[in-house]
């Protein structure tokens, strides 16, 4: 069993941060990782992204020519990644920001209003645990109580006040999410 | 006990490592893609613990000369930078190698020349394996290709240079410096004691009892018949170094009809299209060498003997190919691809390359010069003849 994800988006939209908290989780039930970040000058407001592996078996290359999953956050990575998912795979998008969806007919698109959620929910910070929510709805690539042993295990001490406020997030995103095509 | 596994960056890896190796000191000065190495160990503050030094330099300059100093004392001292602050270290390492002092230093490379990006390169294959520095003197390299190996080259290389009393480089790249994998970091292991030092050190500076001569650090010598001494002296221990120290990982090699040499980044990146390959049902075997000095020649020429022909991925224009292309004699095809700059191409990527360099036809489609020039597309001669040109470096 292996999946192959990139997630893309603006800097400081916490892209990394939720790709690190997968690849806790995938460390927390034994897999092989791989965490591979876009580490160009990308503060708030340039484009970031970051490749996750999980593996049952060593990992060979973690750059990637095709994924299962494509989580993308703006228009710029749509145009990027959106035909870089593998036939009978995944795209999610968040529709804010996004004004040409993909019209692939060989993959399965998702929607996530994860912006306007965190909106909602006052808190802007909460918008990329809302999206690994919609993920992990889609695709229990880890088990929902490992996502929270990795979160502890990514998160600074001085931060573990913050979690039940991400599981939250995390439930609100796997009620939000629906099916496009 | 189960050793606890962790997930981290190559670059915190190598901070860890150094502290659990017993390290004496780190010099360096903050430069993409590796300044976590630096903050990892001041955040991991051994000054408190094992009494490690760690030191923010004025310049890449200061630190390789403080690593001088520090080694000129039998200390186990190592310094970190980024290809530009690299080549300012050059003149230090040469003089390291002269005076025969062991350290470690650790290049993540980014794309060059100059200051160039701070994404991930290897085009600093020639400078670490020809030189770099003056002098006909040699840099025991050592080139991982995971966090895990990030880790364990910091024993490696320390082990290494104190053996030949030669200094020794980590040559990674911006990939291996700040992905994050699984790592198992090696046991923790004291600090030498002075008495340690002067007893596998007798050569170090820690100050003249009376019983023996003076201690000399120095690579100056203005007698050229004692400086060719020397040199032989050197070269002696370089021919020691070549015999003794080659480490290679061979993948898939048994049956292979093609081969693809490739270190560090590119070798991860290769091991995919090796599955894409096989995929397509061609056999291709991945030599990775470990020690880029000394080069693993032998089993390379080996290998040559069963094959139809080598591809080297690099990311840069062709420099380990020189050595591949030396290592076979010339006596069959090797051709070079990479990307440059800070641009890492795909593994599908690669495969295409080689299905065109080396004439092999698989699978779906075959963009090569080797098919009937009148079925190509105009788009398709465009691609083959840019891919043609990227040959020239």
């Amino acid at each position: 069993m292996k999946q192959e994800i990139i997630i893309a988006g603006f800097g400081g939209q916490g892209v990394l941060s939720m790709g690190k908290i997968l690849a806790y989780s995938g460390l927390m039930e034994d897999k092989e990782v791989s965490w591979m970040p876009s580490y160009g000058p990308e503060q708030r407001g340039g484009t970031a992204n970051v490749t996750v592996i999980l593996s049952d078996e060593r990992i060979s290359s973690p750059v990637l020519n095709e994924y299962d999953v494509v989580i993308v956050l703006n228009q710029p990575s749509m145009d990027k990644f959106e035909s870089k998912v593998k036939p009978g795979g995944i795209l999610i998008y968040d529709s804010y920001g996004i004004h040409h969806p993909s019209e692939r007919k060989d993959i399965n698109i998702y929607k996530i209003d994860a912006m306007d959620a965190a909106t909602e929910m006052q808190n802007s910070k909460a918008f990329n645990m809302i999206v690994l929510g919609g993920l992990l709805k889609l695709d229990p690539i880890v088990q929902y109580d490992n996502v929270i042993k990795g979160l502890k295990k990514s998160l600074p001490e001085r931060h573990h006040k913050l979690i039940p406020m991400n599981e939250l997030a995390i439930k609100k995103g796997m009620e939000i999410i629906t099916k496009v095509n | 006990m189960a050793k606890e596994v962790k997930l981290m960056k190559g670059n915190e890896a190598i901070a860890h490592a150094a502290i659990r190796y017993g390290c004496d000191g780190y010099f360096g000065y903050p430069i993409t893609p590796q300044s976590e190495i630096m903050e990892t160990l001041m955040e991991e503050s051994p000054w408190e613990t094992t009494g490690m030094v760690v030191l923010q330099a004025e310049s890449e300059v200061a630190a390789i000369n403080m690593v001088y100093g520090g080694a000129g004392c039998g200390k186990a001292v190592m310094t970190s930078s980024s290809s530009p602050g690299v080549s300012l270290k050059q003149e230090g390492i040469s003089y390291m190698a002269g005076a025969e002092l062991p350290g470690l230093i650790v290049n993540v490379m980014r794309g060059g020349p100059g200051l160039g990006t701070i994404q991930p390169s290897q085009a600093d294959y020639f400078q670490t394996t020809k030189g770099g520095g003056h002098g006909d003197y040699r840099l025991i390299t050592l080139a991982p290709a995971s966090v895990q190996e990030m880790a364990d080259f910091v024993k490696l290389g320390f082990d290494l240079s104190f053996k030949y009393c030669n200094p020794a480089i980590i040559l990674a790249d911006g990939i291996i410096g700040q992905m994050m994998e699984k790592v198992v970091l090696p046991d923790f292991q004291p600090r030498r004691t002075e008495e340690e030092i002067r007893k596998q050190c007798p050569w170090a500076a820690l100050g003249k009892p009376s019983e023996r001569k003076r201690n000399v650090i120095t690579s100056l010598e203005l007698d050229s018949a004692e400086m060719e001494k020397n040199n032989i002296r050197f070269q002696k221990k370089y021919k020691q170094i070549e015999e003794n120290e080659v480490r290679y990982e061979e993948i898939n090699c048994e049956d292979a009809d093609y081969l693809i040499v490739a270190f560090g980044s590119s070798a991860r990146i290769c091991q995919k299209t090796i599955e894409i390959a096989a995929g397509e049902g061609v056999k291709i075997g991945l030599l990775r060498p470990i020690t880029l000095w000394p080069f693993p020649s032998k089993p390379i020429k080996a290998l040559s003997e069963k094959v139809k022909g080598i591809l080297c991925m690099e990311l840069n224009a062709g420099q380990m190919i020189e050595d591949v292309k030396l290592a076979v004699e010339c006596k069959i095809a090797v051709e070079h691809y990479g990307r440059l700059g800070g641009i890492v191409p795909d593994p599908a990527e690669v495969w295409d390359a080689m299905k065109n360099k080396l004439n092999i036809s698989a699978g779906k489609e075959s963009t090569g010069l080797n098919g009937n020039l009148n079925t190509l597309s105009s788009e398709q001669i465009n691609d083959a003849v840019s891919n043609l040109n990227t040959m020239v470096p």
